[in-house]
Order: C-alpha cells, then structure tokens, then sequence
C-alpha cells in the first residue's frame, strides 16, 4: 500500500469555513485514496471526504494543516491537498481548479 | 377592539422602515408550536416499522436535496449561493445521517432519529468561535428542511410584505421568501450572522435581539429598523406618521442610489474623492469598488481584540489582505491600533485610568508595545505587496511619535526584504486629532494627513465625547472647528501633503457645504453613507449651477 505525508499552512481567513471545507472534500473525493487531516502529526485524524468531519474540525486560520493519505494515488493526493491549501482555496470554477491542481503543483 | 401597542426594543442589523401583518415562524416543525396539517409520522402507539421508517428518511433526504438543488438554481447572491452548496455538501455526507439510520435500526422513529443525530452534530458547532457559530443556523436549516419532509408539513407560505418574527431565521429560509417590503424581527440572532448579511445586501430592514414578549393575536406591525424598535398593534396615528417617513426614505434612497456610479465634484468641477470607513471586509458586501475612490480608514482595533491577536502577524495579514484586494488597486489606508479609551484589550490597554480619552492610548500604546505595533507594521507591509497601502497613526502629538513608528516601519520593512518576503512600502501619515499637532503639522514628517474630527472637536472644545450632554459645544459647524480645519488644510496644501477628513460629519449631508468650504477635497464615510453622501455632492453642485 501506497503512504504519502504532507503538511500545508491554513492561511484562510476565518479559517477552514464551508467553502475551502467544500473545496476540500471535493478534490479528496477526486481521489481512491484514504485521505486524512489533522492539527497535529500525532493526530486526532479526521476523514477529508466527509464535509461534516472537516467542518466540525472547526479549524481556525493559522494553523498547520498535516495530511496522510494510503492508496494507489496517495501521493498525487497528498500534493494536491497540500496545493490547494497553500494556493489559499482559489475561487472560481470547481471542475477546472480539480483537473489543473494535481498536476501543476509543485 | 382597542389593543395597547406594544413597543418591543433591539438591535438594528439592517437598517430600514417596514409595515406589514406580523407572520411568527417557528423554526423546528415538529417540535409543537407550527400546526401539522396531517402527520404522516406513526405516533408512538403504533408498532415500529424500521424498512418503512427509514424508507420515509431516505425519502426526507432526497426531497431535501432536490429542494436545495432547486433554491440553488433560483438564487444569484454569491453569499446565499455557498450556504446552499454548503447544506448540499453536507446533505450528500453519510456521515451526517449514519447515526440517524443507526438508530432507526435500534426502533427510534426517523424524526426522532434525524433529530437525534442532527442535535449531537450541532452542539459541536456551539464552541468554535463566531464563524462556526454561525454556521450551526445553516445546519438547523438543514435539520428543520428534512424535518417538514418527515413530518409532511409543507413550507408555511409567508406572504411578501410580512414582518417576519422569529427566534432565528436560517439563510435558506430567508431565501424562500418573496422579499417584496417586509422585515425581520429576530429574538435571537446578530447583526453578524449570515442572514444579516444578506439582509443588508438585499436592504431588508432587519433588527436582531428583540426583547422577548407575547405578542398575543398577530395584526399589523411597524418595524423601525434605524432605530431598533418593533412597534405591534400601533395606532392609526403611528401608522400615519410611519407611512410618511417610509415615502420620504424610500424616495431619499432612490433618488441616492443614482449617484452612486458617477464620481464626485465641487460645485467649481473640482474632483471630490469619497473613500470608506469600514472595521472589516464584511461590511463592503454590498458595496462595488467602483462606486468608492478607496478606503480612507480601516480601523484595525475592532478586529484585534485580543493579546493573541495581536501578536498573530498571519491571521493580520490575512485580515488586510482581503480589504486590498477587495479595493482593487485603489488606495487602502489602515490606522494602526486605536486601541484605549472606550476600546479596551485586555493585557493590553492600562487599567482604570480616570480620564482615559486623554489618556495612554493610540500611538502612545503603541509605543509603551514596541514588538506588538512591529507585527501590526510587518503584516500592513507584507498586505502593501498586493496593492497601494497607507498607514496611518492615531493620535499623534508631537512629531517624536511619529518617528519612532517609522523607524519601526523602516526596520519591518528591510526584514521583510532580507528574508525574501513580499512586501511594499507603504506611505506613513497621520490621524490630525490633537489640536497641539494640527498646529504645528510643518514640523512632522508624514506623508499624508486625515483629520480625525470625532476626537479633535472634543479635544478642541473641552467636551467630552461619551457624553451627550454638551451638543452646542461639540456641533461641528461652529467656527474653532471650522478654521482649524481649514488650517490644516492649508498647511498640508502649502507642503503639497495629502489631506482627507474621515470622521464621522464627513458621513452627514448637512455638514458637506462646511467641509468643502474649509477646503477638504477627500472625505471617508461610512458604506452605508456613501449614496447618500455622493447625491448630497451632485445636488450642491447642480444647485450652484455647477
């Protein structure tokens, strides 16, 4: 089985509120992997594709965002979470943002 | 039938006139209260059947998202847009309603069971500060939306026009109501919850923490949202007077809003700049950058708090970053911390000053926390990499004060660069609040000025500000305030420095001729000033055949 780490600072204002959670939720659903985010890397570890989880996380802006992910694709999922965060959650067309991400970031 | 009117007081969140029949909602439709016209649920005498009672959820569910799918379809708002999507998100989520299921299984009746699994999801939203807070009305709605499937209760149809009482009012509910006239009276609720926010975006005069009270058999209601009152069963002469200040408002605001696009002149064809005084970038929600020359103040105190706050340089940058950006390339000036005064932060401000108006605050806080004005000044820096960004420092004295802010500036700034970090540089001016400083503005080093004229006047006259009790001496048309005013100005003109006026008579048509005559070419007023303020310039100057 496939593992992969990464971590990315949440600079979202408000924190991780409903539209970068949605944001989220969606491109870690474009995965097969298991996705999963914490506070902190000892966990508590938190389902990225349950939009109820990662919002009861009620994640403040400023903190670290650290992902695990376990699956054939886990590290193509991995980096584009950890793009996605670090790009800020850039608004404008869901589908397009998804195709684009995984591949360009870094 | 003779009813003494009852006069219930609130908090204004939209401000606003509305007459219409009363229209109470309760929000959870099977929790007693709301009538049920015909309960399909079985009560609990009947034998529990758990393939039917969870056919019925799964069924509640999938009406519940067509519902959304359909709301979403019909509304344009960007705001009420992702709270729709947010509730379908959540909606497609089983792990939302495996609990519910769950306990179907275990012979609780699904609105029980929805109910149940809806109520221990929320109770994690109560401690998670405002945003999420907020947030929990969303998820209610979305509780009480499967609910009145489940309990086939069709949406109680509130008639347009209503006022619209209710203990909260969820965003998807205000949605799918015909706001033509009405308002909202809210025992609950606050002006900066979500639903307020797109009150005041659609203008729905709206008021929030309503003393509570019986209000007996629903009839007429007056709703004065510009001064907080709900007015039920009012007097023939109460409505009279209501009506003529709602004609004379609403022909106000119209005749307003036509001004808004075009920019401002002096009856001499003089270009007046009209800039905005906000707290945060929530309050320019209904406004277009381009009805505004840019933001002549933010006042950063409102959102820092806390000691945590600010010494959070991200959470600051985060905060100025979306105001830039907001302004799109028009100047944003930030006023570094005004905190003191009638603004405490605790751990921060000193403790039981007798006079704290001429006390230890503004700049001269500032300077008694040299590390925390240098997190505030690295994060306006970093913000200034977006777009053109001023600071401006409050309560400036004497000219020392404002050096040693730009030594903090200049020090920020260079570490910002050797580190690699995008920065700008941004200008460094000066509230003009103290009569000692608007004297002797040749000697500092500033550049730009902003006259402070709710401190200054004050100052200036011996009043104090936090009463109410001297308003001949505060009146901002009488002459010390005027030729000191316009004493600032020259001066600033004289050394060829920026100068703008953003206190509050900036925002009152009927102080407008004075400022203009003492020689003021910039003002900054409040968003929901700027119609008004921009017809009351294009009106001066037509009426001077300009």
């Amino acid at each position: 089985m496939i593992k992969s780490t990464g971590s990315a600072l949440l600079t979202h204002a408000n924190g991780l509120h409903a539209r970068p959670a949605i944001k989220l939720t969606k491109l870690a659903k474009s995965f097969v992997a298991n996705v999963r985010v914490a506070l902190a890397t000892d966990g508590p570890w938190t389902d990225v594709k349950s939009i109820a989880r990662v919002m009861a996380m009620k994640t403040p802006s400023h903190v670290m965002l650290f992902f695990e992910a376990e699956g054939d694709d886990a590290h193509g999922a991995v980096e584009a979470l950890v793009g996605l965060v670090n790009s800020d959650f850039p608004s404008g067309d869901e589908s397009e943002s998804r195709k684009r991400r995984p591949a360009t970031q870094r | 039938m003779i009813e003494a009117a009852l006069r219930l007081h609130g908090t204004p969140a939209c401000t606003g006139l509305a007459r219409g029949p009363l229209h109470i909602l309760d929000s959870d439709p099977t929790q007693g209260g709301a009538p049920m016209s015909a309960p399909s649920r079985p009560d609990s005498a009947q034998p529990h059947d758990t393939n039917r009672e969870s056919q019925s959820l799964r069924r509640a569910l999938t009406e519940a998202s067509a519902g959304l799918v359909e709301l979403r379809g019909a509304t344009s708002a960007n705001d009420a847009r992702s709270i729709v999507e947010f509730q379908l998100a959540m909606l497609d989520d089983e792990v939302l309603s495996a609990p519910a299921f769950a306990l179907i299984e275990h012979g609780v009746q699904a609105v029980a069971a929805w109910r149940i699994a809806m109520n221990a999801h929320l109770e994690d939203y109560a401690t998670g500060g405002e945003y999420f807070r907020a947030r929990a009305a969303d998820v209610r709605d979305l509780r009480d939306r499967v609910l009145r499937g489940l309990s086939g209760v069709a949406l109680a149809n509130v008639p347009s026009g209503s006022i619209v009482v209710a203990d909260d009012l969820p965003p998807s509910r205000f949605l799918e109501i015909p706001w033509v006239g009405g308002g909202i009276a809210l025992f609950e609720g606050s002006a900066t919850s979500h639903v307020a926010m797109l009150a005041r975006a659609r203008g729905i005069p709206m008021i929030v923490d309503v003393a509570r009270a019986h209000l007996g058999s629903p009839g007429d209601a007056l709703l004065d949202a510009e001064n907080g009152v709900l007015i039920v069963s009012p007097d023939a002469e109460s409505v009279a007077r209501f009506e003529r200040r709602q004609r004379a408002r609403a022909t106000a605001r119209a005749r307003d809003r036509t001004y808004l696009e075009a920019p401002a002149f002096t009856s001499t064809g003089e270009r007046v700049l009209v800039q905005l005084n906000v707290a945060e970038r929530g309050e320019l929600d209904s406004i277009e950058p381009e009805h505004c020359d840019g933001i002549g103040l933010v006042r950063t105190e409102f959102t820092l708090r806390t000691l945590t706050a600010l010494r959070d340089e991200q959470r600051q940058y985060a905060r100025y970053a979306e105001i830039v950006r907001w302004a799109k390339g028009r100047p944003v000036t930030f006023r570094t911390l005004d905190a003191g005064a009638d603004k405490p932060i605790a751990g921060y401000t000193l403790e039981a000053e007798t006079n704290a108006y001429l006390g230890v605050r503004g700049v001269r806080l500032s300077l008694l926390h040299p590390d925390i004005l240098a997190t505030q000044l690295r994060a306006l820096a970093r913000a200034a990499a977006l777009g053109p960004v001023k600071i401006m420092v409050p309560m400036v004295t004497q000219p020392f004060e404002l050096e040693a802010v730009r030594v903090s500036l200049d020090t920020s700034v260079r570490a910002l660069r050797d580190a690699g970090i995008a920065c700008g540089n941004p200008q460094l001016g000066m509230m003009v609040e103290v009569p000692a400083a608007a004297l002797t503005l040749d000697l500092f080093d500033a550049d730009f000025f902003s006259i402070g004229s709710n401190d200054l006047i004050p100052f200036l006259t011996a009043s104090r500000r936090d009463r109410d009790r001297l308003p001949t001496l505060t009146d901002p048309l009488q002459p010390a305030v005027l030729r000191i005013v316009a004493a600032i100005v020259a001066q600033a003109r004289s050394r060829d420095v920026e100068v703008s006026l953003c206190g509050d008579m900036a925002s009152e048509g009927r102080y407008l001729p004075a400022i203009l005559h003492a020689g003021v070419r910039t003002i900054s007023v409040a968003p929901a000033a700027l119609a008004g303020v921009k017809a009351t310039l294009a009106r001066l100057r037509a009426s001077a055949g300009g």
